[in-house]
């Protein structure tokens, strides 16, 4: 990779010129089919034999809607993501990093955590990687954090789904939890709870895979790969996601939704967050919900907490990072992201 | 002979990379020895941050996502 990538041969298959003008042809397609979408999920629900005031003629509307919705913004923000973050890498992220032990190294950890393209499945790895370059903890977690918290994804569903105000506050507070978690975790002085092992271990030095060229036509290659792989995963999620909206939008009474998810009942944010942790989805499955759950009446600072404990606390990455970090470790973790998420949570009921 | 390496934890990508190195072996004719690395203290050793990543002989050639297949072919005849 570092030697050969001088007279790479031709590729096969689809000629550069190809993707220049695919590309945009194919983003104007999918901004027409998007302005379409309410005639054409209106004429769908036309076709089933109920009333469209009634409770199923509601849900129906709200699905035959929400799901080309959902997946053609899914599929441009996957694409668009892939693309920008062909730029960047772990290994990149690392050298970045690994310089900065100052107070800023926590807010630049949480927004390359957000532009670092990296799977949950190599978390280990990454972590091991990162501490043992002599990244802190604290800033290694605020890295962490931000990745599914303030992901591309959610922001760009929120954004089309729930509207501009209401993304941007989920960024800024997402963000700030993310940095903020760490910077407290990094006080606390948590090496010790670390896995015996990985203390110990110096990991061997990232391979000099950093300068490796790409063309433009590589990077959308990555964007479209991406859009296979992702859409090609998550579609389920997003099915069931909004399937559970649709039930809300159309069944729930508001005054029931009110009266769980109002801002009145102080015990209505924690409730959110215990209910939101064990759930597991991802981004594009619980922006759906959040939808209607607004669209219902319930609290913003509630929801908010829902959907921060859905995305950002999730049971089976902890049982992942179980093999670097002790239970205690996980604990403190678990508490720290927690908290934030409920001083969010209690802020928005409280000045809303 | 050439000693190839896959680290990944076992996800899917990682299964693929494999099915994608030996193909390439056979289609090449070059003979492959070739070893997955799942545990995760190893991967790190190795210098992988992104998984799969992949050696050829020692060497890192590849870490994070499908290798392309051209550049694989390259790897397996230098």
């Amino acid at each position: 990779m570092t030697t050969e990538t001088h007279n790479i041969p031709p590729q096969r298959g689809v000629p550069d010129w190809l993707w220049y003008v695919g590309v945009p042809v194919a983003a104007v397609v999918l901004w027409l089919v998007y302005g379409q979408l309410i005639p054409v999920s209106e004429w769908v629900t036309s076709l089933f034999p109920v009333e469209r005031n009634s409770h199923t003629g509601q849900a129906i509307a709200f699905f035959a809607y929400d799901v080309p919705k959902v997946l053609l913004l899914l599929t441009g923000i996957v694409f668009v993501t892939g693309v920008l973050r062909s730029w960047f890498s772990p290994e990149k992220t690392r050298a970045i990093l690994a310089g900065k032990r100052q107070i800023w190294g926590y807010p630049l950890a949480a927004f390359l955590g957000v532009l670092t393209p990296f799977c949950s499945c190599s978390s280990v790895p990454l972590f091991i990687g990162f501490v043992s370059a002599g990244i802190p903890l604290g800033v290694t977690f605020s890295f962490l954090i931000a990745g599914p918290m303030v992901g591309p994804v959610g922001l760009g569903l929120l954004y089309g789904l729930v509207g501009w105000k209401i993304a941007t506050i989920y960024l800024v507070f997402g963000f700030s939890i993310a940095t903020l978690a760490g910077y407290v975790m990094g006080k606390m002085g948590l090496e010790r709870y670390l896995q015996d092992w990985v203390r110990e271990m110096n990991a061997g030095p990232v391979g000099d895979l950093l300068d490796e060229k790409m063309t433009l036509v590589d990077r959308l290659k990555v964007g479209l790969e991406q859009v296979r792989e992702i859409v090609g995963k998550v579609w389920i999620w997003v099915l069931a996601g909004i399937a559970l909206g649709a039930a809300i939008h159309g069944y729930v009474p508001e005054a029931m939704m009110l009266k769980i998810m109002g801002g009145d009942a102080w015990w209505s944010v924690p409730a959110a967050v215990v209910i939101g942790v064990p759930m597991y989805t991802n981004a594009a499955g619980v922006i759906p919900i959040v939808e209607a759950l607004l669209g219902k009446g319930a609290a913003l600072g509630t929801t908010l907490a829902f959907m921060m404990s859905v995305i950002a606390l999730s049971l089976p990455e902890m049982i992942i990072l179980k093999q670097v970090l002790t239970l205690r470790l996980i604990a403190i973790f678990i508490a720290v992201v927690a908290s934030g998420i409920l001083a969010t949570g209690f802020l928005f009921n409280f000045l809303l | 002979m050439k000693t190839i390496k896959i680290y990944g934890p076992g996800c899917k990508r990682c299964e693929a990379t494999e099915a994608m190195v030996r193909a390439a072996g056979a289609k090449l004719g070059v003979e492959l020895d070739v070893e997955k690395v799942t545990d995760a203290k190893s991967i790190a050793m190795a210098g992988v941050m992104s998984t799969p990543g992949v050696s050829v002989d020692g060497k890192l050639v590849h870490a994070g996502g499908l290798p392309d297949e051209t550049k694989l072919e390259q790897w397996l005849t230098a």
